[in-house]
């Protein structure tokens, strides 16, 4: 079966600055892999690789059998079959939650005004915000603006969808709403790459967990295995770190 | 501080302070600064009222008889006129001001040196000498070329190639004050670049940049004044052309006094529609 993602010998530099030093990687369809790591270890760089918002200094990102490395290929076309959701939220702030979950649908896919209002509200409900539909993202808490983004995303019908640390910019009583309507993503058999620092999460929902240090994968395998037994020194200091209430400043 | 013998270094004094004036408290100080500055404003005013010659402004800048002349060309002919160019001119400088700053951010270098070559010379120009070369050198150097409108269009190119130079460094701004992720955001939704550009950066750069564009409008406005050195005719003038020629006709300056209200009639609103945006903007950062 064709990997969702294929990813092999991957290289980043920023200037002088190696960022990610040879990554091989692959994702399943279906599958919810978590990348996990300590800051600066290249684990958002590599998921911006995969739809080409960092352009890689060598190697090749295959996803659904398009090589997106390759010179000639339609890279806006390529990025409509990957969602992606930002730390930030990226809303677009002069228009109201209806627009941002209908303007990509109608300017990138051509799709109808009444096709693109039924499936922008049918995400919205999937998320459970379709009640904020005229609001502005400015009236909305970061949950339910992360929550809009994720109706955005998928409001274009993604076959992946690529998740950058969705939970770390929101107050912590707000990040359960947005783990729940990923978790429920994951349920319905979405592919999803998730760079996250929720262990919780990342031990419940992923398939795989990837740890990642030095820009480098270290650990790769089901979450039982990298979080629960830790093979490597480094995933196990760096877990010490995390899930150790007296380091909890992580 | 009497209290205190012990310290014997001075306290940082505020500048200007006057060392005999170590016993006063800074309250104090404050309230003898500013009635110096009413004392100072209220002798000026004394002065300029006391060696004015109030009968000669009065035969000079406010003869009603030579007023009466002004009516209803003032604001029929002339105004509209001046309303006519700033307008013309100002919507081809947005629109050359939006495409140089695209341009000045492009990835392409040529673009970018364009844009900027473009700035520095129609920055650098003096507005009075574009309305000379294009009015007078340009006809003569392609002696076929006619502008559409005559000389509204001249006055429209020429104020439109200046006040884009302006708004090109504005939008710029603008364009660059927008957050990175948004374009991300609209990228990673398989929106090209300009698709992005247009339908997600530039309407935020715009909202950002309304201020000091209206700004520029104002300075458009009084700029259309330089109309008189490409010479025009009477149906053409505009405010100050006109009372100029009429202040010319009757010795007098009182035409001029008058051109001069009505331009604070149309800039002072405008000046405070600035204000309330600017206000609203900072309330809403």
């Amino acid at each position: 079966m064709a990997h969702a993602v294929e990813i092999r010998d991957l290289h980043k530099s920023f200037g002088s600055l190696e960022v990610l030093k040879g990554i091989d990687f692959d994702v399943e369809p279906g599958q919810v892999v978590c990348v996990i790591g300590p800051s600066g270890s290249g684990k958002s760089t590599l998921l911006r690789c995969v739809n080409l918002l960092e352009q890689p200094t060598a190697g090749t990102v295959v996803v659904e059998g398009v090589e997106l490395t390759h010179r000639d290929v339609d890279i806006d076309a390529a990025r409509r079959r990957v969602g992606m959701v930002f730390q930030q939220f990226n809303l677009f702030p002069h228009m109201t939650v209806l627009q941002n979950v209908m303007i990509a649908q109608r300017r990138v896919l051509k799709r109808g005004k009444a096709e693109a209002e039924r499936i922008a509200r049918e995400n919205l409900d999937r998320v459970g915000l379709s009640e904020k539909a005229a609001s502005y993202p400015a009236q909305l808490s970061g949950g339910q603006q992360q929550r809009v983004a994720i109706a955005r995303a998928l409001a274009m019908s993604p076959s992946l969808m690529l998740f950058d640390e969705p939970t770390s910019a929101l107050d912590p009583e707000l990040v359960g709403d947005v783990l729940t309507v990923m978790r429920k993503l994951a349920e319905e058999g979405m592919t999803m790459l998730v760079v996250t620092h929720e262990m919780a999460f990342a031990r419940e929902v992923a398939d795989r967990v990837v740890f990642m240090d030095g820009g480098v994968i270290v650990e790769d395998g089901p979450p039982a295995q990298v979080i629960g037994a830790p093979r490597h020194e480094r995933t196990k200091s760096f877990l010490r770190r995390v899930l150790d209430p007296t380091h909890t400043d992580v | 501080m009497s209290d205190q013998p012990k310290l014997t270094e001075p306290l940082p004094s505020p500048a200007g302070a006057v060392p005999g004036g170590a016993g006063l408290s800074p309250r104090q100080r404050q309230t003898i600064s500013r009635g110096v500055q009413y004392v100072i404003f209220v002798v000026l005013v004394a002065l300029v009222v006391s060696l004015a010659d109030w009968a000669a402004i009065r035969e000079h800048f406010l003869d009603m008889k030579v007023a009466e002349n002004l009516f209803p060309e003032i604001f029929t002919v002339a105004l509209k006129n001046t309303v006519i160019y700033t307008i013309s001119g100002y919507v081809l400088g947005f629109f050359l001001g939006l495409l140089v700053a695209l341009m000045r951010l492009s990835s392409a270098a040529p673009n970018r040196w364009v844009a900027l070559v473009y700035i520095e010379v129609f920055r650098g120009l003096p507005a009075v000498l574009v309305f000379i070369l294009l009015g007078l050198a340009v006809p003569t150097a392609f002696p076929g070329i006619r502008f559409p409108f005559d000389e509204y269009g001249v006055v429209a190119i020429a104020l439109g190639l200046v006040s884009a130079a302006y708004m090109a460094e504005t939008i710029r701004a603008g364009l660059q004050a927008v957050p990175k992720g948004q374009m991300e955001a609209a990228r990673s939704l398989g929106m090209s670049y300009s698709r992005a550009m247009i339908t997600v950066v530039i309407p935020q750069a715009l909202r950002i940049v309304i201020p000091p564009l209206t700004n520029e409008l104002i300075l458009l406005f009084k700029d259309s004044s330089l109309v008189f050195a490409i010479g025009v005719t009477s149906a053409t003038s505009e405010l100050t052309k006109f009372g100029q020629d009429i202040a010319t006709e009757y010795a007098d300056s009182t035409p001029l006094l008058l051109a001069g209200a009505t331009y604070l009639l149309i800039t002072i609103p405008l000046g405070i529609v600035v204000r309330r945006l600017e206000a609203r903007q900072a309330k809403a950062r």
